[in-house]
Protein backbone atom coordinates (compact mmCIF):
# COMPACT_ATOMS: atom_id res chain seq x y z
CA UNK A 1 0.00 0.00 0.00
CA UNK A 2 1.54 3.14 -0.80
CA UNK A 3 1.19 6.63 1.32
CA UNK A 4 0.25 8.18 -1.73
CA UNK A 5 -1.18 7.30 -4.99
CA UNK A 6 -2.08 9.02 -7.85
CA UNK A 7 -3.48 6.50 -10.81
CA UNK A 8 -4.42 7.95 -13.95
CA UNK A 9 -5.52 11.57 -13.02
CA UNK A 10 -6.65 13.73 -14.85
CA UNK A 11 -8.01 17.29 -13.73
CA UNK A 12 -8.87 20.42 -15.43
CA UNK A 13 -9.68 24.37 -14.57
CA UNK A 14 -12.46 24.39 -16.62
CA UNK A 15 -12.40 24.82 -20.67
CA UNK A 16 -9.39 26.09 -21.90
CA UNK A 17 -7.40 26.52 -18.67
CA UNK A 18 -5.29 25.12 -17.00
CA UNK A 19 -5.00 20.78 -17.32
CA UNK A 20 -3.49 17.50 -16.46
CA UNK A 21 -4.05 15.09 -19.33
CA UNK A 22 -2.91 11.73 -17.07
CA UNK A 23 -0.44 11.38 -14.30
CA UNK A 24 0.53 8.16 -12.40
CA UNK A 25 2.65 8.55 -9.79
CA UNK A 26 3.14 6.62 -5.76
CA UNK A 27 5.01 7.83 -3.04
CA UNK A 28 5.60 5.18 -0.49
CA UNK A 29 5.23 5.97 3.50
CA UNK A 30 8.58 7.31 5.04
CA UNK A 31 9.54 8.53 1.58
CA UNK A 32 10.85 11.69 1.12
CA UNK A 33 9.84 13.25 -1.97
CA UNK A 34 9.87 16.63 -4.03
CA UNK A 35 8.61 17.69 -7.09
CA UNK A 36 9.96 20.27 -9.56
CA UNK A 37 8.17 22.11 -11.26
CA UNK A 38 8.11 25.86 -12.75
CA UNK A 39 5.26 28.20 -12.26
CA UNK A 40 2.31 26.89 -14.30
CA UNK A 41 3.64 23.34 -14.61
CA UNK A 42 0.53 21.83 -12.10
CA UNK A 43 2.40 21.12 -9.08
CA UNK A 44 0.39 22.84 -6.85
CA UNK A 45 -2.30 21.41 -8.27
CA UNK A 46 -1.25 17.98 -7.21
CA UNK A 47 -1.45 18.89 -3.79
CA UNK A 48 -4.96 20.31 -3.54
CA UNK A 49 -5.85 16.91 -5.35
CA UNK A 50 -4.26 15.12 -2.51
CA UNK A 51 -6.03 16.28 -0.01
CA UNK A 52 -9.34 16.99 -1.60
CA UNK A 53 -9.59 20.61 -1.91
CA UNK A 54 -10.01 19.12 -5.75
CA UNK A 55 -11.44 17.30 -7.10
CA UNK A 56 -10.03 14.51 -10.15
CA UNK A 57 -12.35 14.88 -13.24
CA UNK A 58 -11.37 11.59 -13.96
CA UNK A 59 -8.59 8.54 -12.19
CA UNK A 60 -8.38 8.16 -8.18
CA UNK A 61 -6.06 9.82 -5.70
CA UNK A 62 -5.67 7.54 -2.70
CA UNK A 63 -4.10 7.96 0.62
CA UNK A 64 -3.32 4.65 2.78
CA UNK A 65 -5.54 2.99 0.25
CA UNK A 66 -8.30 5.69 0.81
CA UNK A 67 -9.60 7.27 -1.99
CA UNK A 68 -9.81 10.44 -1.57
CA UNK A 69 -13.67 12.01 -1.94
CA UNK A 70 -16.40 12.86 -0.24
CA UNK A 71 -16.89 10.09 1.45
CA UNK A 72 -13.05 9.82 2.90
CA UNK A 73 -12.52 13.08 2.76
CA UNK A 74 -12.71 13.81 6.55
CA UNK A 75 -10.19 10.74 7.26
CA UNK A 76 -8.18 11.99 4.13
CA UNK A 77 -7.42 15.41 5.66
CA UNK A 78 -6.39 14.28 8.72
CA UNK A 79 -3.77 11.71 7.23
CA UNK A 80 -2.25 14.60 4.98
CA UNK A 81 -1.09 18.16 6.05
CA UNK A 82 -0.72 20.86 3.56
CA UNK A 83 1.26 23.57 4.55
CA UNK A 84 0.94 26.93 1.53
CA UNK A 85 2.68 29.07 0.42
CA UNK A 86 1.79 32.37 1.94
CA UNK A 87 2.47 32.35 5.76
CA UNK A 88 0.06 35.41 6.43
CA UNK A 89 -2.67 33.39 4.49
CA UNK A 90 -3.17 30.18 6.91
CA UNK A 91 -2.86 31.19 10.58
CA UNK A 92 -6.32 31.68 11.93
CA UNK A 93 -5.57 32.72 15.56
CA UNK A 94 -3.10 36.01 16.38
CA UNK A 95 -1.68 34.10 19.53
CA UNK A 96 0.80 31.23 18.19
CA UNK A 97 -0.90 28.28 20.10
CA UNK A 98 -4.64 29.24 19.96
CA UNK A 99 -3.52 28.31 15.88
CA UNK A 100 -1.75 25.32 16.79
CA UNK A 101 -4.78 24.02 18.89
CA UNK A 102 -7.03 24.73 15.75
CA UNK A 103 -6.60 21.28 13.88
CA UNK A 104 -6.93 19.38 16.82
CA UNK A 105 -10.11 21.62 18.15
CA UNK A 106 -11.67 21.20 14.74
CA UNK A 107 -11.23 17.02 14.93
CA UNK A 108 -12.62 17.20 18.72
CA UNK A 109 -9.72 16.46 20.65
CA UNK A 110 -10.29 16.44 24.16
CA UNK A 111 -8.72 19.54 26.34
CA UNK A 112 -5.78 18.05 27.76
CA UNK A 113 -4.55 16.00 24.45
CA UNK A 114 -4.40 19.33 22.81
CA UNK A 115 -2.03 20.69 25.34
CA UNK A 116 0.26 17.53 24.78
CA UNK A 117 -0.14 18.18 20.92
CA UNK A 118 0.82 21.71 21.09
CA UNK A 119 4.32 21.17 22.87
CA UNK A 120 4.79 17.96 20.56
CA UNK A 121 4.14 20.49 17.17
CA UNK A 122 6.03 23.50 18.57
CA UNK A 123 9.04 21.81 19.43
CA UNK A 124 9.25 19.79 16.75
CA UNK A 125 9.37 22.98 15.00
CA UNK A 126 11.89 24.73 17.73
CA UNK A 127 9.01 27.05 18.62
CA UNK A 128 8.13 26.01 22.12
CA UNK A 129 9.75 29.59 23.38
CA UNK A 130 6.69 31.65 20.73
CA UNK A 131 4.47 29.68 22.44
CA UNK A 132 2.77 32.74 24.06
CA UNK A 133 3.61 35.30 21.23
CA UNK A 134 1.72 37.10 18.64
CA UNK A 135 1.76 35.56 14.89
CA UNK A 136 2.30 38.86 13.92
CA UNK A 137 5.26 39.88 15.24
CA UNK A 138 6.78 36.59 13.71
CA UNK A 139 8.94 36.58 11.28
CA UNK A 140 8.43 35.02 7.81
CA UNK A 141 10.54 31.60 8.92
CA UNK A 142 9.18 31.78 12.28
CA UNK A 143 5.09 32.29 10.97
CA UNK A 144 6.08 29.67 7.95
CA UNK A 145 7.04 26.91 11.36
CA UNK A 146 3.69 27.76 13.08
CA UNK A 147 1.78 26.70 9.82
CA UNK A 148 3.73 23.41 10.02
CA UNK A 149 3.29 22.87 14.06
CA UNK A 150 -0.66 23.58 13.40
CA UNK A 151 -0.43 21.17 10.88
CA UNK A 152 1.25 18.57 12.90
CA UNK A 153 -1.17 18.38 15.94
CA UNK A 154 -3.08 16.74 13.74
CA UNK A 155 -0.66 13.89 13.51
CA UNK A 156 -0.74 13.32 9.77
CA UNK A 157 1.32 10.32 8.64
CA UNK A 158 1.76 13.06 5.09
CA UNK A 159 2.89 16.44 5.09
CA UNK A 160 2.88 17.93 1.81
CA UNK A 161 5.08 21.66 1.77
CA UNK A 162 2.99 23.65 -1.38
CA UNK A 163 5.84 25.48 -2.34
CA UNK A 164 6.07 26.59 1.66
CA UNK A 165 9.33 28.18 1.05
CA UNK A 166 8.34 30.36 -1.95
CA UNK A 167 7.67 33.57 0.01
CA UNK A 168 10.84 33.80 2.92
CA UNK A 169 14.52 34.20 2.34
CA UNK A 170 17.20 31.97 2.19
CA UNK A 171 17.85 31.72 6.32
CA UNK A 172 13.71 31.36 6.49
CA UNK A 173 13.97 28.45 3.09
CA UNK A 174 16.81 26.83 5.63
CA UNK A 175 14.41 26.51 8.77
CA UNK A 176 11.73 25.22 6.90
CA UNK A 177 13.37 22.53 5.08
CA UNK A 178 15.71 21.37 8.70
CA UNK A 179 12.27 20.93 9.89
CA UNK A 180 10.97 19.08 7.27
CA UNK A 181 14.58 16.54 6.95
CA UNK A 182 14.18 16.61 10.72
CA UNK A 183 10.23 15.29 10.76
CA UNK A 184 10.88 12.67 7.96
CA UNK A 185 14.38 11.49 9.63
CA UNK A 186 13.03 11.17 13.34
CA UNK A 187 9.23 11.24 13.09
CA UNK A 188 9.35 9.20 9.63
CA UNK A 189 6.81 10.99 8.35
CA UNK A 190 6.77 10.82 4.79
CA UNK A 191 7.35 14.32 2.59
CA UNK A 192 6.04 15.46 -0.60
CA UNK A 193 7.81 18.77 -1.27
CA UNK A 194 6.59 20.85 -3.99
CA UNK A 195 9.08 23.24 -5.26
CA UNK A 196 10.48 25.02 -8.39
CA UNK A 197 14.17 25.06 -6.19
CA UNK A 198 16.14 22.78 -7.33
CA UNK A 199 18.57 23.15 -4.04
CA UNK A 200 15.16 21.92 -1.79
CA UNK A 201 14.91 19.15 -4.31
CA UNK A 202 18.44 17.98 -3.47
CA UNK A 203 17.17 17.19 -0.16
CA UNK A 204 14.76 14.56 -0.77
CA UNK A 205 15.24 10.72 -1.77
CA UNK A 206 13.72 11.18 -4.96
CA UNK A 207 12.60 14.15 -7.38
CA UNK A 208 9.75 14.08 -9.62
CA UNK A 209 9.95 16.71 -12.09
CA UNK A 210 6.51 18.63 -13.60
CA UNK A 211 6.17 20.33 -17.08
CA UNK A 212 2.62 21.34 -18.40
CA UNK A 213 0.58 19.27 -16.20
CA UNK A 214 2.58 15.96 -16.89
CA UNK A 215 5.39 14.13 -15.26
CA UNK A 216 8.88 14.31 -17.34
CA UNK A 217 11.07 13.03 -15.86
CA UNK A 218 11.59 11.57 -12.36
CA UNK A 219 14.50 9.59 -10.25
CA UNK A 220 16.95 10.43 -7.90
CA UNK A 221 18.01 14.20 -7.38
CA UNK A 222 21.17 13.56 -8.16
CA UNK A 223 20.36 12.09 -11.19
CA UNK A 224 18.07 14.07 -12.51
CA UNK A 225 20.54 16.80 -12.22
CA UNK A 226 23.04 15.54 -14.39
CA UNK A 227 20.45 15.72 -17.10
CA UNK A 228 20.96 19.87 -17.55
CA UNK A 229 20.14 19.94 -20.74
CA UNK A 230 16.36 18.08 -20.16
CA UNK A 231 15.79 20.72 -17.24
CA UNK A 232 16.67 23.99 -19.39
CA UNK A 233 13.05 23.00 -22.10
CA UNK A 234 11.66 22.29 -18.67
CA UNK A 235 12.65 26.08 -17.40
CA UNK A 236 14.46 24.79 -14.61
CA UNK A 237 18.04 25.25 -13.35
CA UNK A 238 20.66 23.48 -11.78
CA UNK A 239 21.13 23.65 -7.53
CA UNK A 240 23.85 26.17 -7.52
CA UNK A 241 26.65 23.44 -6.82
CA UNK A 242 25.70 21.89 -9.67
CA UNK A 243 26.27 25.39 -11.72
CA UNK A 244 29.71 25.53 -10.28
CA UNK A 245 30.54 22.30 -11.33
CA UNK A 246 29.37 23.04 -14.70
CA UNK A 247 31.25 26.11 -14.86
CA UNK A 248 34.15 24.08 -13.87
CA UNK A 249 33.89 21.86 -16.57
CA UNK A 250 33.08 24.53 -18.81
CA UNK A 251 36.59 26.10 -17.38
CA UNK A 252 38.65 23.04 -18.41
CA UNK A 253 38.59 21.20 -14.96
CA UNK A 254 36.91 18.20 -14.89
CA UNK A 255 35.31 17.56 -11.84
CA UNK A 256 33.81 14.69 -10.93
CA UNK A 257 30.16 15.62 -10.42
CA UNK A 258 28.84 14.61 -7.01
CA UNK A 259 26.27 17.62 -6.04
CA UNK A 260 28.09 17.58 -2.65
CA UNK A 261 29.88 20.68 -1.12
CA UNK A 262 32.60 18.41 0.88
CA UNK A 263 33.49 16.04 -2.03
CA UNK A 264 33.14 18.99 -4.84
CA UNK A 265 36.19 20.75 -2.32
CA UNK A 266 38.15 17.52 -2.44
CA UNK A 267 37.47 17.40 -6.43
CA UNK A 268 39.46 20.70 -6.62
CA UNK A 269 41.85 20.20 -4.37
CA UNK A 270 42.94 16.90 -5.70
CA UNK A 271 42.72 18.18 -9.15
CA UNK A 272 44.39 21.49 -8.37
CA UNK A 273 47.64 19.66 -6.91
CA UNK A 274 47.54 17.27 -9.83
CA UNK A 275 48.02 19.91 -12.03
CA UNK A 276 50.84 21.28 -10.19
CA UNK B 1 3.24 50.43 16.03
CA UNK B 2 1.24 47.39 14.60
CA UNK B 3 0.60 46.56 17.86
CA UNK B 4 -1.20 49.25 19.18
CA UNK B 5 -2.89 49.98 16.05
CA UNK B 6 -5.70 48.74 17.21
CA UNK B 7 -6.84 48.00 20.91
CA UNK B 8 -5.48 49.94 23.31
CA UNK B 9 -4.17 46.96 25.78
CA UNK B 10 -2.06 48.11 28.48
CA UNK B 11 -0.17 45.26 29.42
CA UNK B 12 0.63 44.78 33.18
CA UNK B 13 -0.52 42.01 35.75
CA UNK B 14 -3.30 43.08 37.93
CA UNK B 15 -5.65 42.65 39.92
CA UNK B 16 -8.10 43.80 36.93
CA UNK B 17 -6.39 42.05 34.07
CA UNK B 18 -7.03 39.08 35.74
CA UNK B 19 -10.78 39.01 35.76
CA UNK B 20 -12.32 36.73 33.89
CA UNK B 21 -13.27 38.59 30.04
CA UNK B 22 -17.28 37.36 30.63
CA UNK B 23 -17.54 39.20 33.82
CA UNK B 24 -15.81 42.48 32.90
CA UNK B 25 -17.93 42.71 30.04
CA UNK B 26 -20.85 41.65 32.07
CA UNK B 27 -19.85 44.62 34.34
CA UNK B 28 -19.36 47.01 31.71
CA UNK B 29 -23.36 46.47 30.67
CA UNK B 30 -24.04 46.89 34.46
CA UNK B 31 -21.92 50.06 34.92
CA UNK B 32 -23.73 51.83 32.07
CA UNK B 33 -26.92 50.94 33.12
CA UNK B 34 -25.72 52.01 37.11
CA UNK B 35 -24.50 55.39 35.34
CA UNK B 36 -27.91 55.65 33.56
CA UNK B 37 -29.88 55.23 36.64
CA UNK B 38 -28.30 57.37 38.52
CA UNK B 39 -30.19 60.57 38.81
CA UNK B 40 -28.37 62.92 41.24
CA UNK B 41 -25.09 63.40 42.59
CA UNK B 42 -24.72 60.95 45.22
CA UNK B 43 -25.47 58.32 42.68
CA UNK B 44 -22.87 59.20 40.30
CA UNK B 45 -20.56 59.67 43.18
CA UNK B 46 -21.05 55.78 43.76
CA UNK B 47 -20.38 54.95 40.03
CA UNK B 48 -17.32 57.58 40.80
CA UNK B 49 -15.78 55.55 43.46
CA UNK B 50 -16.16 52.37 41.87
CA UNK B 51 -14.56 53.42 38.47
CA UNK B 52 -11.76 55.09 40.90
CA UNK B 53 -10.98 51.14 42.60
CA UNK B 54 -11.29 50.19 38.96
CA UNK B 55 -8.35 52.30 37.86
CA UNK B 56 -6.22 52.05 41.10
CA UNK B 57 -6.64 48.07 41.25
CA UNK B 58 -5.92 47.90 37.59
CA UNK B 59 -2.35 49.61 37.39
CA UNK B 60 -2.98 51.54 34.38
CA UNK B 61 -1.47 55.57 34.69
CA UNK B 62 -3.79 57.78 35.36
CA UNK B 63 -2.15 59.72 32.20
CA UNK B 64 -3.22 56.92 30.19
CA UNK B 65 -6.43 56.48 31.20
CA UNK B 66 -7.25 60.68 30.82
CA UNK B 67 -5.87 60.43 27.35
CA UNK B 68 -9.19 57.90 26.31
CA UNK B 69 -10.90 61.45 27.42
CA UNK B 70 -9.20 63.43 24.80
CA UNK B 71 -11.14 61.80 22.26
CA UNK B 72 -14.45 63.24 22.87
CA UNK B 73 -13.20 66.18 24.95
CA UNK B 74 -14.97 68.35 22.35
CA UNK B 75 -18.09 66.63 22.71
CA UNK B 76 -17.90 66.99 26.62
CA UNK B 77 -17.30 71.18 26.23
CA UNK B 78 -19.96 71.19 23.67
CA UNK B 79 -22.27 69.51 25.79
CA UNK B 80 -21.52 71.68 28.96
CA UNK B 81 -21.78 75.05 27.17
CA UNK B 82 -24.92 74.23 25.34
CA UNK B 83 -26.31 72.84 28.50
CA UNK B 84 -25.03 75.83 30.57
CA UNK B 85 -26.33 78.76 28.41
CA UNK B 86 -29.97 77.26 27.36
CA UNK B 87 -30.99 75.01 30.63
CA UNK B 88 -34.23 76.60 31.77
CA UNK B 89 -33.90 77.14 35.46
CA UNK B 90 -35.11 79.24 38.19
CA UNK B 91 -31.83 80.95 40.10
CA UNK B 92 -30.83 83.08 37.05
CA UNK B 93 -27.35 84.21 37.88
CA UNK B 94 -26.17 85.76 34.25
CA UNK B 95 -28.50 86.82 31.66
CA UNK B 96 -27.75 88.65 28.04
CA UNK B 97 -30.53 88.35 25.56
CA UNK B 98 -31.86 84.33 25.38
CA UNK B 99 -28.24 83.24 27.49
CA UNK B 100 -29.31 82.39 30.72
CA UNK B 101 -27.02 81.49 32.84
CA UNK B 102 -28.82 79.40 36.10
CA UNK B 103 -27.84 77.42 38.79
CA UNK B 104 -29.60 74.85 38.04
CA UNK B 105 -27.92 74.86 34.45
CA UNK B 106 -24.77 74.96 36.18
CA UNK B 107 -25.46 71.91 38.09
CA UNK B 108 -27.32 70.14 34.93
CA UNK B 109 -24.08 70.88 33.04
CA UNK B 110 -21.54 69.48 35.92
CA UNK B 111 -23.58 66.10 36.53
CA UNK B 112 -23.94 65.48 31.85
CA UNK B 113 -20.23 66.23 32.26
CA UNK B 114 -19.30 63.76 34.77
CA UNK B 115 -21.58 61.09 33.21
CA UNK B 116 -20.00 61.05 30.00
CA UNK B 117 -16.72 61.01 31.62
CA UNK B 118 -17.82 58.00 33.38
CA UNK B 119 -19.02 56.44 30.12
CA UNK B 120 -15.68 56.74 28.09
CA UNK B 121 -13.29 56.10 31.05
CA UNK B 122 -15.50 52.63 32.12
CA UNK B 123 -15.32 51.54 28.51
CA UNK B 124 -12.06 51.97 27.92
CA UNK B 125 -10.65 50.56 30.96
CA UNK B 126 -12.11 47.08 29.65
CA UNK B 127 -9.90 47.50 26.33
CA UNK B 128 -6.98 48.49 28.56
CA UNK B 129 -7.27 45.43 30.80
CA UNK B 130 -8.22 43.00 27.98
CA UNK B 131 -6.53 42.05 25.09
CA UNK B 132 -9.14 41.34 21.86
CA UNK B 133 -8.62 37.73 22.08
CA UNK B 134 -9.52 37.58 25.50
CA UNK B 135 -12.59 40.17 24.60
CA UNK B 136 -13.59 37.53 21.57
CA UNK B 137 -13.71 34.51 23.85
CA UNK B 138 -15.89 36.32 26.82
CA UNK B 139 -18.12 37.75 23.98
CA UNK B 140 -18.38 34.18 22.67
CA UNK B 141 -18.77 32.32 25.87
CA UNK B 142 -21.17 34.67 26.48
CA UNK B 143 -23.61 34.42 23.41
CA UNK B 144 -23.62 30.41 23.82
CA UNK B 145 -26.68 30.20 25.04
CA UNK B 146 -28.55 31.90 21.77
CA UNK B 147 -27.06 28.36 20.15
CA UNK B 148 -30.69 27.75 21.27
CA UNK B 149 -32.16 29.91 18.55
CA UNK B 150 -29.51 28.75 16.08
CA UNK B 151 -27.59 31.33 16.31
CA UNK B 152 -24.22 30.77 14.86
CA UNK B 153 -22.15 31.71 17.78
CA UNK B 154 -19.53 30.27 17.14
CA UNK B 155 -18.99 31.12 13.19
CA UNK B 156 -19.12 35.05 14.99
CA UNK B 157 -16.37 33.98 16.96
CA UNK B 158 -14.65 32.82 14.48
CA UNK B 159 -15.50 35.87 12.21
CA UNK B 160 -14.14 37.97 15.25
CA UNK B 161 -10.99 36.21 15.77
CA UNK B 162 -9.88 35.94 12.22
CA UNK B 163 -10.55 39.74 11.71
CA UNK B 164 -8.36 40.53 14.66
CA UNK B 165 -5.63 38.19 13.21
CA UNK B 166 -6.03 40.14 9.87
CA UNK B 167 -6.24 43.27 11.01
CA UNK B 168 -2.10 43.75 11.38
CA UNK B 169 -1.45 41.65 8.41
CA UNK B 170 -3.98 44.32 6.37
CA UNK B 171 -2.51 47.13 8.35
CA UNK B 172 1.12 46.20 6.75
CA UNK B 173 0.15 45.91 3.28
CA UNK B 174 -1.76 49.03 3.32
CA UNK B 175 1.22 50.40 3.82
CA UNK B 176 3.28 48.24 1.53
CA UNK B 177 0.45 49.75 -1.65
CA UNK B 178 0.97 52.70 -0.07
CA UNK B 179 4.66 53.17 -0.40
CA UNK B 180 4.34 51.78 -4.10
CA UNK B 181 1.72 54.44 -4.92
CA UNK B 182 3.92 57.23 -3.52
CA UNK B 183 7.26 55.70 -5.43
CA UNK B 184 5.18 56.27 -8.68
CA UNK B 185 4.77 59.80 -7.21
CA UNK B 186 0.90 59.38 -5.78
CA UNK B 187 0.24 62.79 -3.30
CA UNK B 188 -1.38 61.45 -0.05
CA UNK B 189 -0.59 64.67 2.01
CA UNK B 190 -1.66 68.00 -0.21
CA UNK B 191 -4.81 69.23 -1.46
CA UNK B 192 -8.04 69.50 0.24
CA UNK B 193 -9.99 67.00 1.88
CA UNK B 194 -11.91 65.88 -1.10
CA UNK B 195 -8.58 65.35 -2.63
CA UNK B 196 -7.10 63.39 -0.06
CA UNK B 197 -10.44 60.81 -0.03
CA UNK B 198 -9.95 60.31 -3.55
CA UNK B 199 -5.83 59.48 -3.17
CA UNK B 200 -7.07 56.70 -0.88
CA UNK B 201 -9.10 54.69 -3.32
CA UNK B 202 -5.69 53.47 -6.02
CA UNK B 203 -5.03 52.20 -2.06
CA UNK B 204 -8.71 50.81 -1.02
CA UNK B 205 -8.81 48.74 -4.26
CA UNK B 206 -5.83 46.66 -4.59
CA UNK B 207 -6.20 45.91 -0.70
CA UNK B 208 -9.61 44.90 -1.48
CA UNK B 209 -8.95 42.38 -3.92
CA UNK B 210 -6.10 41.29 -1.66
CA UNK B 211 -8.25 40.67 0.98
CA UNK B 212 -10.27 38.23 -1.35
CA UNK B 213 -7.37 36.79 -2.42
CA UNK B 214 -6.29 35.92 1.33
CA UNK B 215 -9.80 34.49 2.10
CA UNK B 216 -10.00 31.91 -0.49
CA UNK B 217 -6.28 30.97 0.44
CA UNK B 218 -7.35 30.85 4.52
CA UNK B 219 -10.39 29.00 3.72
CA UNK B 220 -8.20 26.11 1.61
CA UNK B 221 -5.83 26.20 4.68
CA UNK B 222 -8.41 26.30 7.36
CA UNK B 223 -10.09 23.45 5.25
CA UNK B 224 -6.98 21.38 4.72
CA UNK B 225 -6.89 21.81 8.91
CA UNK B 226 -10.24 19.51 9.06
CA UNK B 227 -11.98 22.68 9.65
CA UNK B 228 -16.41 21.82 8.93
CA UNK B 229 -17.89 24.50 10.88
CA UNK B 230 -18.58 24.07 15.22
CA UNK B 231 -19.94 20.44 14.96
CA UNK B 232 -17.96 17.99 17.47
CA UNK B 233 -15.05 20.41 17.88
CA UNK B 234 -13.59 21.04 21.63
CA UNK B 235 -11.98 23.82 22.42
CA UNK B 236 -8.42 24.13 24.27
CA UNK B 237 -8.91 27.92 25.65
CA UNK B 238 -11.21 27.66 28.74
CA UNK B 239 -12.23 30.42 30.63
CA UNK B 240 -12.24 30.08 34.44
CA UNK B 241 -14.19 31.84 37.17
CA UNK B 242 -12.24 32.75 40.43
CA UNK B 243 -12.43 34.13 43.80
CA UNK B 244 -11.57 38.03 42.34
CA UNK B 245 -14.96 37.41 39.52
CA UNK B 246 -16.96 36.43 42.87
CA UNK B 247 -15.70 39.79 44.73
CA UNK B 248 -16.07 41.89 41.30
CA UNK B 249 -19.75 40.73 41.01
CA UNK B 250 -20.44 41.18 44.60
CA UNK B 251 -19.23 44.79 43.96
CA UNK B 252 -21.53 45.05 40.95
CA UNK B 253 -24.61 44.09 42.52
CA UNK B 254 -23.87 46.25 45.27
CA UNK B 255 -23.24 49.35 42.96
CA UNK B 256 -26.75 48.68 41.13
CA UNK B 257 -28.24 48.38 44.42
CA UNK B 258 -26.96 51.54 45.68
CA UNK B 259 -28.29 53.55 42.27
CA UNK B 260 -31.29 52.86 42.64
CA UNK B 261 -32.01 53.18 46.28
CA UNK B 262 -29.86 56.64 45.65
CA UNK B 263 -32.27 57.37 42.71
CA UNK B 264 -35.79 56.37 44.77
CA UNK B 265 -34.81 58.24 48.08
CA UNK B 266 -33.16 61.83 47.20
CA UNK B 267 -34.99 62.34 43.67
CA UNK B 268 -33.44 64.06 40.64
CA UNK B 269 -30.30 66.28 40.04
CA UNK B 270 -32.14 69.66 41.34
Amino acid sequence: MYALEFKDVSFSYGEGGFRIPKLNFTVKEGEFVAILGHNGSGKSTLARLANGILAPDRGTVSVFGAPVDEKHLYEVRRQVGVVFQNPDNQTVASIVEDDVAFGAENVGTPREEIGRRIDFALSAVGMQAHRLSAVSRLSGGQKQRVAIAGVLALKPRIMILDESTAMLDPRGRREIMEVAKRLNQEEGMTIVVITHFPEEALLADRALVMNRGELVMQGAPKEIFTRHEELITYNLELPRIGRIEKSLHEGGMPVKSTLNIEELVNEIAGELTCGS
Amino acid sequence: MKEVAFGQYYPVDSFIHRLDPRLKLVFLIAFITAIFIASNFWGLGACVLVLAAIIVFSRVPLGKVLRSVRAIAFLVLFTAVINLLFYAGETVYFQWGILVVTKEGILFSVFLVIRLLLLVICSSMLTYTTTPVALTDGIESLLTPLKWIRFPVHALALIMSIALRMIPTLMEEAERIQNAQKARGADFESGNIFRRIKAIVPILIPLLLSAFRRADELGDAMEARCYMGGKMRTKYKKLKFSWRDGLSLFVCVLLITAVVLLRIYLGDVI
